[in-house]
């Protein structure tokens, strides 16, 4: 029997552990998710730009929840049977990846036009077009929005705990399992741990837009 | 490997439990709506104390999972209260209250959008503050904001999977024991994704013409 809840603690900081990897890995995979979608949706051919969306309105439109079932449970009916690790990043990933894409839509949309054909007028390269003049610009714009997507993300990795990943939310339902009468402790427990970690990374991506903007200025 | 026959079986399971989902979500949402108000106005209090309550209640439950929240609601307040909670409504608590702190921002950026004229025409008229709120701050602060809730209405849905944890059953905990009978997963879990890509695609293409409708109306 534990004694208090500090006994607690080591089972949840070996959860935290999993959902840190999870959040970081999804994260990138986002990130990526969202510039290649937000950018193809852009694209002056309607095949590319149909097949985005098509990624965009499917993954926005059904629950993550539902695609992390679709992904690890039903996927194995066809034949692909994915580890846990890589369905929960898979998952969470390409479904904040679609709602991050409209982040980067509108934030390079609301790049003034001039800027466009100043890069025009200096003989830039397409791509160049877009990494030294477009983007920098952009990316100011869109780190309020991606930072309140990584606290969603952050959250969202607790359902994990359905594909029993070890996560933070699994330890910490598997020591109310053998300790119930400590279930409210447990249960505050957890929700202090997932506030800090939330908490400290909105702090970080608030530091970042400090020293971001003021780099710019 | 798609077996029509099977779907044609579990449809009729799933679009029940489909209607309890929607239920879910709409009494979730009332919730939201007036929490979120409440919420609104304690934020904006004169009483520092209130204010920096309510902001610090705001923060904390949008900083946790939803899921845990509904996991407190449903197994740690029977045992700190006396009081058992059927799943219903620790879910449409957990999902209202979660959302609620959501709209409250929704409803200030709605109330800072008010010209502060018009806060100034009310105390000239001799309003109350009851008055000024009923008849003239909210009656500006609401239409704008309409479609933004409306979106949160469909997140909202979107959301209610994560009630199955608490033995809720909506499709995804339906989907669940028809799998757990028949061994086949993929019809049922793809029927249930198939279902809420309808459903909010549908009310999201309702979501746009409502902000084109009210664009116009405001000669946008």
């Amino acid at each position: 029997m534990p004694n208090s809840w500090i006994d607690f603690l080591p089972t949840l900081l070996k959860g935290a552990e999993i959902t840190i990897v999870v959040a970081f890995f999804s994260a990138i995979l986002a990130v990526v998710m969202s510039f290649a979608a937000g950018l193809c949706r852009l694209s002056k051919l309607w095949i590319i730009r149909t097949l985005t969306a098509v990624y965009v309105e499917v993954f926005r439109g059904t629950s993550l929840l539902v695609q992390l079932f679709w992904l690890y449970f039903a996927l194995p009916f066809i034949g692909v049977e994915l580890p846990k690790m890589l369905a929960a990043i898979l998952a969470i990933g390409l479904n904040f990846g679609a709602y991050g894409s409209e982040i980067v839509r509108s934030a390079v949309l609301a790049v003034p036009k001039g800027q466009w054909e100043a890069a025009v007028a200096l003989n830039l390269r397409p791509w160049q077009r877009l990494w030294n003049v477009i983007l920098p610009q952009a990316s100011l714009r869109m780190l309020p929005p991606f930072g309140n997507q990584l606290v969603e993300l952050i959250k969202s990795t607790s359902l994990v705990y359905f594909i029993t990943m070890a996560d933070l939310t699994y330890q910490a339902m598997v020591l109310r399992n053998n300790y119930i009468s400590w279930t409210t402790e447990i249960l505050v427990l957890l929700l202090l741990m997932y506030f800090v970690i939330a908490t400290l990374v909105s702090l970080a991506v608030r530091l970042l837009e400090r020293k971001w903007t003021a780099g710019r200025l | 490997m798609w077996d029509w026959n099977y779907v044609w079986d579990i449809l009729p399971q799933l679009l029940s439990a489909l209607k309890m989902t929607v239920w879910v979500t709409i009494c979730a949402f009332a919730v939201a709506l007036i929490i979120g108000l409440l919420l609104a106005f304690a934020a904006r209090s004169r009483f520092k104390v209130l204010s920096l309550i309510t902001k610090g209640m705001i923060e904390f439950i949008r900083n946790t999972p939803l899921l845990v929240q509904v996991f407190f609601l449903y197994y740690s307040l029977p045992l700190l209260t006396g009081i058992s909670i059927p799943a219903f409504y620790a879910g449409v608590i957990g999902l209202g209250l979660h959302y609620s702190t959501y709209l409250s921002e929704v409803y200030r950026s709605g109330i800072e959008g008010v010209p502060k004229g018009q806060w100034e025409a009310a105390t000239a008229l001799n309003y109350t503050k009851a008055q000024t709120w009923r008849s003239i701050i909210l009656p500006q602060a609401v239409p704008p904001i309409i479609p933004v809730l409306g979106n949160y209405l469909i997140v909202m849905f979107k959301e209610t999977p994560i009630l199955c944890a608490i033995t809720l059953v909506e499709m995804m905990l339906t989907a669940k024991n028809i799998v757990s009978q028949s061994f086949r997963a993929f019809e049922p879990y793809t029927m249930v994704g198939i279902l809420f890509l309808i459903i909010s695609y549908i009310a999201s293409l309702l979501v746009q013409r409502l902000e084109k409708r009210m664009n116009l109306q405001r000669g946008k």
